[in-house]
């Protein structure tokens, strides 16, 4: 039974802490500017893409590095160019904007590859297969999780023992009063793109290391998985969205085991087709968390002052 | 999107005043109903290419004494079911005689009635599905059905992989594989058979690999786009698999090769033609393509033949054959006259039964060598 189960659960994490990396850069720039950043799956895509172009030019050590940079200065550009002009407008503005960018960078994409597959570059040592407890996998799923969560403790001690961490706190709170006590709010919300996209980055790299093809399309899913994953944990919580993200990466990977988990397990003998809905089930999940707890697992509690 | 769209409107524009300023010979024009894009991009500029190679080799064809140039004109139906009618509307706004395409069953069932309302004559080159014939009288094809491929593969599981049970994977609301799943589950047996079906936009297939390793299954038939292809192989390696993975002709491409090069995965397909068959043919194409960057890289950079190229060659014969039996651009008097058309092409006899698919009665089976990275013949299949 252990045996059966354990590779789901191994792959479900390993995919969960992908859409955690992800994650977090929705739920910081929300918690923020209260803006949903739908570009964040784009950027995500355009990481991995450059990877496969700057690996054919360049050796790894350096188009690790450059790429990771690069999707830095992307995020920061977006965030300059897309959302800071329409910082006074009515926030649905900001929203149009960004799902602009995300189609703009999608169509980029498409004319510069053709909307060809392409492969991404396997980076050694963290591809290579491994043997673990009994079961043949990639390295990179099994480094994933930890990585994951190496990321989440720093950007946590970021956040509650530096000073721009303390005026992200700030922002957070209040926006105006912030700006009042005199924190440079544009600075602030740079340093969150920067971060936010510095993570997709690093996303990116473990995540089409294990599933290698890249299309203009590949950041879709993967964002709007992360998206529930942040909305599910409470939007604006990083703890939150790397919980969500996990629990969203297990189970959506045991739904598709399920029918082969219940035949070997004897419980039944036909097949009933749960790994049909895995994506349904994601999607089910969102609504439920909705209707019954809009704020999400760690949600901010918001009381209307009458 | 909008740019490529943009740009191309520019070049047909161009190539119209271009034609009308210089060309001494009037125009036939014969629509390409291709994906250029999305999961299908790869397969569908492949076969492309054999169209534009063919074009090269024999530009200007003669129908009723006068000698017409022929003109392809390209429409992108981006492998979604969507967009089909649209592409296939600009290629009948555009005045073509007929069609040759597409690539992939799904788009071709979808634009079926934009043609059958236009009267214009359709040539399946790689549909398999057979959907695109059977409800439409204008749409012809000169491939193998899937009922044909799903029983050779099954058989050839069953003998020569020696395989008792088999997982079946599919794509969810995809004709093609879903179609191919089922016509191999009939043939294998329903009892010994798992079937399974992934959404759209799924890259995680660790978890399906390992369905089929903890169900004790023999062979893993996957007949998937070629992008979810690369993704199955890669994690069929890191997982170790062990068993065979079996597909149909869409695997027959070196997006598959490039992909499974290095990696100790067993892969078999079914193809329409085996490199090597024509010697002569395949020396053509492959200058061509070495000598052209962009058909180059629509190859997936190296001069590795697909089947489809090779059956979008013989398919732009076909319509020549069908214009020429015409004695006419007009749709119409193709349309005719198509039932009736034969020709002997690269990859065998070309001729239609009554619902309009080609009378061919065996296909290739090939594994791919990960080693050297190119395709070794195994046997030619037959059913009957």
């Amino acid at each position: 039974m252990g045996k059966t189960i354990l590779p789901y659960i191994i792959s479900g994490i390993s995919v969960g802490g992908q859409y955690a990396l992800i994650a977090i850069g929705y739920t910081m720039v929300y918690g923020i500017l209260r803006l949903i950043n739908f570009a964040h799956g784009d950027v995500f895509m355009v990481a991995g893409l450059m990877m496969v172009y700057m690996a054919a030019a360049m050796p790894l050590y350096i188009a690790i590095p450059l790429m990771i940079v690069l999707t830095v200065l992307l995020g920061f550009l977006i965030e300059r160019v897309a959302y800071r002009p329409l910082r006074t407008a009515p926030r649905m503005s900001v929203m149009i904007s960004a799902i602009g960018v995300s189609y703009l960078i999608q169509n980029l994409a498409l004319y510069i590859t053709g909307g060809l597959n392409k492969n991404y570059p396997s980076i050694p040592w963290i591809s290579d297969r491994v043997h673990v407890l009994g079961l043949e996998t990639s390295r990179v799923t099994i480094i994933t999780p930890f990585l994951t969560l190496l990321l989440v403790v720093l950007l946590v001690l970021l956040i509650n023992h530096t000073k721009i961490g303390m005026a992200m706190r700030a922002v957070s709170l209040n926006f105006e009063t912030s700006q009042l006590m005199g924190i440079r709010i544009n600075n602030v919300i740079s340093a969150t793109f920067i971060i936010g996209t510095f993570l997709a980055a690093v996303g990116s790299m473990l995540f089409f290391t294990n599933y290698p093809g890249v299309v203009p399309t590949s950041g879709a899913m993967p964002g709007l998985k992360a998206f529930v994953a942040a909305v599910f944990g409470g939007i604006g919580s990083i703890p939150g969205a790397v919980i969500g993200a996990f629990i969203i990466g297990v189970a959506e990977s045991l739904i598709k085991g399920l029918d082969t988990i219940l035949i070997v397990n004897g419980t039944i003998t036909e097949q009933i087709g749960f790994a049909t809905f895995s994506d349904a089930f994601t999607f089910v999940l969102l609504i439920i968390v909705l209707v019954f707890k809009p704020t999400g697992l760690f949600g901010e509690k918001t009381t209307d002052k009458v | 999107m909008k740019k490529i769209l943009a740009l191309a409107l520019v070049f047909c524009l161009v190539a119209a005043f271009a034609a009308v300023a210089y060309a001494d010979n009037p125009v036939v024009k014969i629509g390409v109903f291709e994906p250029q894009s999305g999961d299908n991009g790869a397969g569908g500029k492949q076969e492309v290419l054999g169209m534009q190679y063919a074009n090269k080799m024999t530009p200007t064809v003669e129908i009723d004494g006068v000698t017409y140039d022929v003109q392809l004109v390209f429409a992108d139906n981006a492998s979604s079911n969507d967009k089909a009618p649209t592409a296939a509307q600009d290629l009948i706004s555009n005045g073509v005689s007929l069609v040759l395409g597409s690539y992939g069953s799904g788009v071709s069932i979808a634009a079926s009635d934009t043609f059958l309302n236009a009267g214009v004559p359709a040539i399946g080159v790689t549909c398999t599905n057979p959907q695109v014939t059977a409800g439409c009288d204008v749409y012809f094809r000169i491939c193998f059905l899937d009922p044909f491929q799903g029983t050779v593969l099954a058989n050839f599981a069953k003998s020569e992989l020696g395989a008792s049970k088999a997982y079946c994977l599919a794509k969810l609301g995809d004709d093609y594989s879903g179609g191919l799943c089922n016509y191999f589950i009939d043939a294998f047996g329903k009892d010994n058979c798992v079937y399974e079906q992934f959404p759209e936009g799924t890259s995680d297939f660790s978890t399906y690999i390992t369905n089929a390793q903890n169900q004790g299954c023999d062979v893993f038939f996957s007949p998937v786009s070629t992008e979810a292809a690369a993704q199955i192989i890669a994690k069929a390696d890191t997982q170790a698999l062990g068993m065979p993975i079996l597909a149909g002709d869409t695997w027959d491409s070196n997006v598959i090769l490039n992909a499974a090069k290095g990696t100790d995965v067993r892969i078999c397909v079914t193809t329409f033609y085996q490199e090597g068959a024509n010697a002569e043919f395949d020396a053509g194409i492959k200058e061509w393509i070495n000598s052209d960057a962009t058909a180059l890289a629509n190859n997936g950079g190296n001069d590795e033949l697909a089947a489809v190229t090779v059956m979008g060659y013989d398919a732009y014969y076909v319509a020549l054959e069908a214009l020429k039996a015409a004695g006419s651009v007009d749709p119409e008097a193709v349309l005719e006259v198509l039932p009736g058309v034969t020709y002997e092409g690269v990859t065998g006899n070309i001729a239609f039964d009554d619902i309009g698919d080609a009378l061919r009665d065996s296909a290739f089976v090939k594994e791919c060598n990960t080693e050297t990275g190119v395709w070794d013949f195994v046997t030619v299949a037959t059913v009957g």
